[in-house]
Formats: structure tokens, C-alpha cells, sequence
């Protein structure tokens, strides 16, 4: 990694006798997309605000581009944040919020109005520099924050769950374009989130977060598959928690012999510490896939269909299977009839014995 | 007078209504929220609004000893306007009522900002004490500014004590400034509250925006709080100076004769020099003169932040 634009050291930050950061440290990549994910209360929010200067941590140290930030006014920071209300001026027009921090440079009025009408034409609102912010919709607003932020070319962009307040729709519109604004303008973003698809789709990396810790920092796709505990691989999506008995440990993976799935091989994630000759084990619902046809495979399970939640492209299936305590989470599309299966349907499960991963506690 | 005049239908009148009847605007919400409202318009027709068109009836005719004439004249609005005690009067009422809302807005800010940010739990205690000097009688309030301003006061005795001044200071009391002094005193709380609410509804996320952004503790005052707050300092101003320009027991009390103020002008038109008319005539013209200065100064008031953001 070259040089980090974010690089935060064993930061700490306490209100009273609650701890809201426990020693984070992390380093965020120029030009990276990097997203703080958690549940509410685990301290993403806090960290962010600490970034921008609104939060004093209590000890720690935080360099943006090589240079200690601790001590510094937001005012003072190469850092733009994008509120979650968005915090639109209501007495401006689009174009005077989005010129607010530029009247510091004292640049020439020709100048400046370029520059608004550019950051405007970048999140595309080009024509709407008269209207006032209480004529703007939720998605625009978000824009006018975008573009008063990106104005200023920032070396970071802080943003704190700029998509919360929009509807599903949007969001999802939205994800793409912040997503193509990033790559477009190459500034470091930092994105609070506690929607684990958002952190998915957009990032380049995901910090996962509770109770005021990092529990993870990895790329999306990693931590998806491979999440270093139960507490990361259950909030992210679902997950089949079981549990087995360790035969076999190598650098990568283990052994594990895994009751009614047989043997099968877990990979071990980073920092894994084997406690005992059992483990906890893992596989993803759409890991699971129900066999339409008979086959002859041995890595497969019978299993009883218990409910079911229809999804329109998916249905979600709780299947017990013989042996196992908890039902199994299935996640089947619904290209072959997962939509039809009744409750109480038998169907055969097969997996892929390499899909397992095995979770610290 | 609608609800005066005869022959008119008891319940085409919106005041008398207590039943909807079927139909137009008779029902639903505008109908409920009438009924809701009409004991306080009755309040208020009755009570402010008749009262002023009487005085405004009374500003165009003639005293003529005991009785009056009705013959509609301008001669009572001549002489409140070309008389110079009485323009003396007025122009003295308005700076006087002026320097008090003035003031009192530039104190009350602060106070309402600090209780708004800083306040933390106890802001309604803080409330609670800005309202504590209102819980005495305001007479007794201003007695005892005669008794803080005066000749052997205890202003005057305290400085003399401290050896700062060796006589008495004569010109606390029995003016003008003290008729401020003691009437900023009575209606500070007043202009405290307008403001405090208008900070209270201030988004806060604005004002992080603002630093944000670059701003300083000043710029963010300048842009973002005093603009958005303006509502706020408007209400406080008005409340403070529409009442004080008209008021009678201070400058009667403490304000000697270079504190006199119009209202006492318009109570000896309907005391003993029985000239109602043109006390009528009096009350109207500071009624008017007041709006427009109030109007000036809001409009002026306007620009000045917009200038300075």
C-alpha cells in the first residue's frame, strides 16, 4: 500500500465512564471508497465525526495525508463531510450551498460561478442553482450536499448514511451514481453505513464495527465470504452456524469432520486461534442449493421444508434437516420452482464441502 | 359592527355558528377550527378591535364643551402633527421605545444563545429565573429604580463609597435615560423568550455544515445562526418596542419632566383638558408612527444581516 490518505492509530474515545472507541486503528488508501459498517451505537459514527474534527477522541491519533489532524477545528481539515439530514441551508439557494465554502477562497465571481455550475453538473442538478432548498426532493437535496462538499476538493469525503432517508428505489439509484461520482472526482471516501448491501456495493473496503471495535477490515467480497467471527458473518446476510470437530489444521484451512455434512474443508480465517478440538463453522444460505433432480453425489442432505418467505426473485426456505438443531437457511431463486415447494415438502440439499468457513467466537 | 347590526340571520354569522350544517365551508375542518377560534375572535373584536375603531371614529370629530360634534374634521390630526409639544412628545416616545427594543434585543441575545447551547438540562430552570423579576408588581419594580437612580440612591452612595465620585450624580434619575433604563429592566424577559425559541428550532447539523465548510465561530454566527434566527430577534423587537412606546407609568414615575412621554399627552386630552378628539387623534398618529418606525427598523434590520452574511 502506498502512503495512506486516512491513517488512524489506537484512537480512543470515552464520554464519562462509556467507551465509544476502543483502540481503532485502520488506514484508508488514496482515492478508496472505504466504509464504516456497523450496527447503531457500535461507534462508526463517532470514529467519522472524529475524522472531521466534531468529536475529540480521548486519546489516539489521526494523520490525513501525513499530517496529524488531533487538535485541529473542522474548519481547519482537509475533510468535507455530507451530514445525514443532509444539513442544507434553508435560507440559500441551491447555488449559494453550494458556493457557501468557496466564498473563503475569494475567488473571482466568474470563477466561482464556474466552479458551482461544474460541482452542479457533477451530480446533476445543473439547472437547479435558483431553487431554495424546501423546493428540493430527498435524493436532490443529497446531491446539493454532494456537490457543496466536492466543491471544495477535499482530500477526504466524510459520509455519514447520506442514503438513509431516501426509499428503496432511490437508494439503490443513488448507490450507482455515488458509486460513479467517486471513481469520476478520485477523492477518498469514507462512508458510514449500518446497511450491510450498501457497504457491499460501494466499497473498496469494509471496517466492520461493534461495540466501539474494529472487527474486521477487508474488501467486500472477503469479508462476505470469509468473516473472521460470528458476529461479522451474522451481520452480514444470513448464515448456517454449526459446529464440528476439527481433524485436520493446515496454514489456509481446516479439516473438519462436521456431523450430518460429513467432511468437510473450512477455510481458516486470518487471526484464527483454534480453542479446542471443536470449531464453529459457517455456510451461506445460497451455498445450500436444492436438488431438483437426483443425484449422485455424496455431498448432499435430506431435509424438511419448514417455511418459507417469498421474495419475488428469491424465495428464502427454512428447511430442518435430520440431525441438525436449527432449521437451515436456503436461499433459492426462483427460476426452478423454490416458489412452489409447500411447507412441509422433503427436498435434498447439496453443497459444495469446500464452502464452509470456520468462525472465531 | 356585524354582530350589531339587526335583521341579520343569527347563523349566517361565522361567530354564532356552534352546529355545522351540511355542506360548503359550514363543515369539516375550517368549520371546527372556526369554532375552535371564535371565542378568542369574539375576545378580540370586541375587546382590540371595536375599541380602535371607536378611538379612530372619535380622532375625526370635535369636542364642543360636553358634547361632540360629529362634523368629520382633520383639524385634531393637524394639531397632533403641527404642534411642537406633541411632535416633541412623539419623537421622544419612538427613541425612547426605539433605544429600549434595541437594547434589549442586543442583551437578550446573548442571554437566549447561552441558555439555547449551554443550557444543557437545566435551560428550563434558566427560564424560570429570567421570569423572577416579573413575579413583583411593576410599580414596585420601578420604585426601586427611583430608589437605585436617585439623588441619595443607591447608586450615587455606592460610588461616593468607593470615593470615585465626590457629589451625588444628579442626572440618574428624572430623565429620559432612566425612563430606558427602567423599562429595558421590565421588558428584557420579554425579548429573551422569541429569540431562545427561534435558536431552539436551529438545526444544529447547519451550523457543523458551516464549520464544515470553513467557517469561523464568527462566520458561522453571521451566516448561518443570526439569518436563521432573524425571525426570532424581529418578534423579540416588536413585542418589546410596540408597548413601550405608549407606556405611561414610567416615564410618569421616574422620568421627571425631561422623560415625559406622548401617552401622558393623550391621558390629559381625556383627563382634564376633556379633549377626546384630539386625544383620539394623539393615540392614532403614535399607533401609526410607531408601525412605520417598527417596519423601518425590521426592514433595515433585514438588510444589515444579509449584508453582513
Amino acid at each position: 500500500m502506498t502512503d495512506p490518505m486516512i491513517a488512524i492509530h489506537a484512537l480512543e474515545k470515552s464520554y464519562g465512564i462509556y467507551k465509544a472507541l476502543h483502540a481503532v486503528s485502520l488506514d484508508v488508501a488514496p482515492g478508496e471508497f472505504f466504509s464504516l459498517l456497523g450496527p447503531s451505537g457500535c461507534g462508526k459514527t463517532t470514529l467519522l465525526r472524529s475524522i472531521a474534527g466534531f468529536e475529540t477522541p480521548s486519546a489516539g491519533d489521526i494523520r490525513i495525508d501525513g499530517e496529524s489532524v488531533i487538535g485541529k477545528a473542522p474548519n481547519q481539515r482537509p475533510t468535507n463531510m455530507v451530514f445525514q439530514n443532509y444539513a442544507i441551508f434553508p435560507h440559500l439557494s441551491v447555488a449559494e450551498n453550494v458556493a457557501y465554502g468557496l466564498k473563503r477562497l475569494k475567488l473571482s465571481p466568474s470563477e466561482e460561478k464556474r466552479r458551482v455550475s461544474e460541482a452542479l453538473d457533477q451530480v446533476r442538478l445543473g439547472s437547479y442553482g435558483e431553487r431554495r432548498a424546501q423546493q428540493l426532493s430527498g435524493g436532490q437535496r443529497q446531491r446539493v450536499a454532494l456537490a457543496r462538499a466536492l466543491v471544495l476538493r477535499p482530500k477526504v469525503l466524510l459520509l455519514d448514511e447520506p442514503l438513509s432517508a431516501l426509499d428503496k428505489k432511490l437508494r439503490e439509484e443513488m448507490q450507482v451514481e455515488l458509486r460513479a461520482l467517486q471513481r469520476a472526482v478520485g477523492i477518498t471516501f469514507v462512508l458510514v453505513t449500518h446497511d450491510q448491501y450498501e457497504a457491499l456495493a460501494l466499497s473498496d473496503r469494509i471496517a466492520v464495527m461493534f461495540a466501539g471495535r474494529v472487527a474486521q477490515i477487508a474488501t467486500p467480497k472477503e469479508i462476505y465470504q470469509h468473516p473472521q467471527s460470528r458476529e461479522v458473518a451474522a451481520f452480514l446476510g444470513g448464515m448456517n452456524f454449526l459446529s464440528g470437530r476439527i481433524l485436520n489444521e493446515t496454514a489456509t484451512s481446516l479439516s473438519v469432520e462436521a456431523g450430518r455434512f460429513g467432511t468437510v474443508a473450512a477455510t481458516k480465517p486470518a487471526g484464527f486461534t483454534r480453542t479446542g478440538e471443536t470449531t464453529a463453522l459457517g455456510i451461506r444460505p445460497e451455498r445450500l442449493r436444492i436438488l431438483w433432480e437426483p443425484q449422485d453425489t455424496p455431498h448432499q442432505i435430506t431435509g424438511t421444508v419448514v417455511d418459507r418467505d417469498y421474495f419475488g426473485e428469491t424465495t428464502h426456505l427454512r428447511i430442518r434437516a435430520e440431525g441438525l438443531d436449527e432449521p437451515l437457511s436456503v436461499i433459492e431463486t426462483n427460476s426452478f420452482g423454490a416458489d412452489d415447494l409447500p411447507r412441509g415438502a422433503t427436498v435434498q440439499l447439496a453443497y459444495d464441502p469446500e464452502a464452509f468457513v470456520a468462525l472465531a467466537d | 359592527m356585524a354582530a350589531a347590526s339587526p335583521g341579520r340571520e343569527p347563523d349566517q354569522s361565522p361567530l354564532h355558528r356552534t352546529a355545522p350544517a351540511p355542506g360548503g365551508w359550514r363543515t369539516g375542518e375550517a368549520a371546527s377550527g372556526l369554532a375552535l377560534i371564535s371565542p378568542t375572535l369574539l375576545y378580540a373584536a370586541f375587546l382590540l378591535l371595536l375599541p380602535i375603531l371607536i378611538v379612530f371614529a372619535y380622532s375625526f370629530w370635535t369636542q364642543d364643551f360636553l358634547t361632540i360634534d360629529h362634523t368629520f374634521t382633520l383639524a385634531n390630526y393637524r394639531a397632533a402633527l403641527t404642534e411642537p409639544i406633541y411632535l416633541d412628545l412623539l419623537g421622544r416616545s419612538l427613541i425612547n421605545a426605539l433605544s429600549v427594543s434595541v437594547l434589549a434585543v442586543l442583551m437578550a441575545y446573548p442571554l437566549a444563545y447561552f441558555i439555547s447551547f449551554y443550557g444543557g438540562a437545566s435551560k428550563n430552570l434558566w427560564l424560570f429565573l429570567i421570569t423572577v423579576p416579573c413575579w413583583t408588581s411593576y410599580l414596585l419594580r420601578i420604585m426601586s429604580w427611583k430608589i437605585v437612580l436617585g439623588y441619595n440612591g443607591v447608586l450615587n452612595s455606592g460610588l461616593m463609597r468607593l470615593g470615585l465620585i465626590d457629589k451625588p450624580i444628579e442626572t440618574l434619575v428624572y430623565n429620559s435615560n432612566a425612563v430606558i433604563i427602567a423599562l429595558l429592566h421590565s421588558w428584557l424577559a420579554f425579548a429573551v423568550l422569541p429569540i431562545f425559541v427561534s435558536l431552539e428550532k436551529l438545526d444544529r447539523s447547519l451550523i457543523e455544515a458551516a464549520h464544515d465548510l470553513g467557517d469561523t465561530a464568527v462566520q458561522r454566527f453571521l451566516r448561518i445562526i443570526l439569518p436563521l434566527t432573524l425571525p426570532g430577534v424581529t418578534y423579540a423587537f416588536l413585542i418589546v418596542m410596540i408597548p413601550t412606546v405608549g407606556d405611561y407609568i414610567t416615564p410618569k414615575l421616574i422620568g421627571g419632566s425631561d422623560g415625559v412621554m406622548i401617552a401622558t399627552a393623550i391621558q390629559a386630552q381625556f383627563g382634564k383638558a376633556a379633549n377626546w378628539p384630539l386625544g383620539a387623534a394623539l393615540s392614532i398618529t403614535t399607533m401609526i408612527a410607531a408601525s412605520l418606525l417598527a417596519g423601518l427598523v425590521v426592514l433595515v434590520g433585514r438588510r444589515l444581516v444579509r449584508a453582513l452574511a
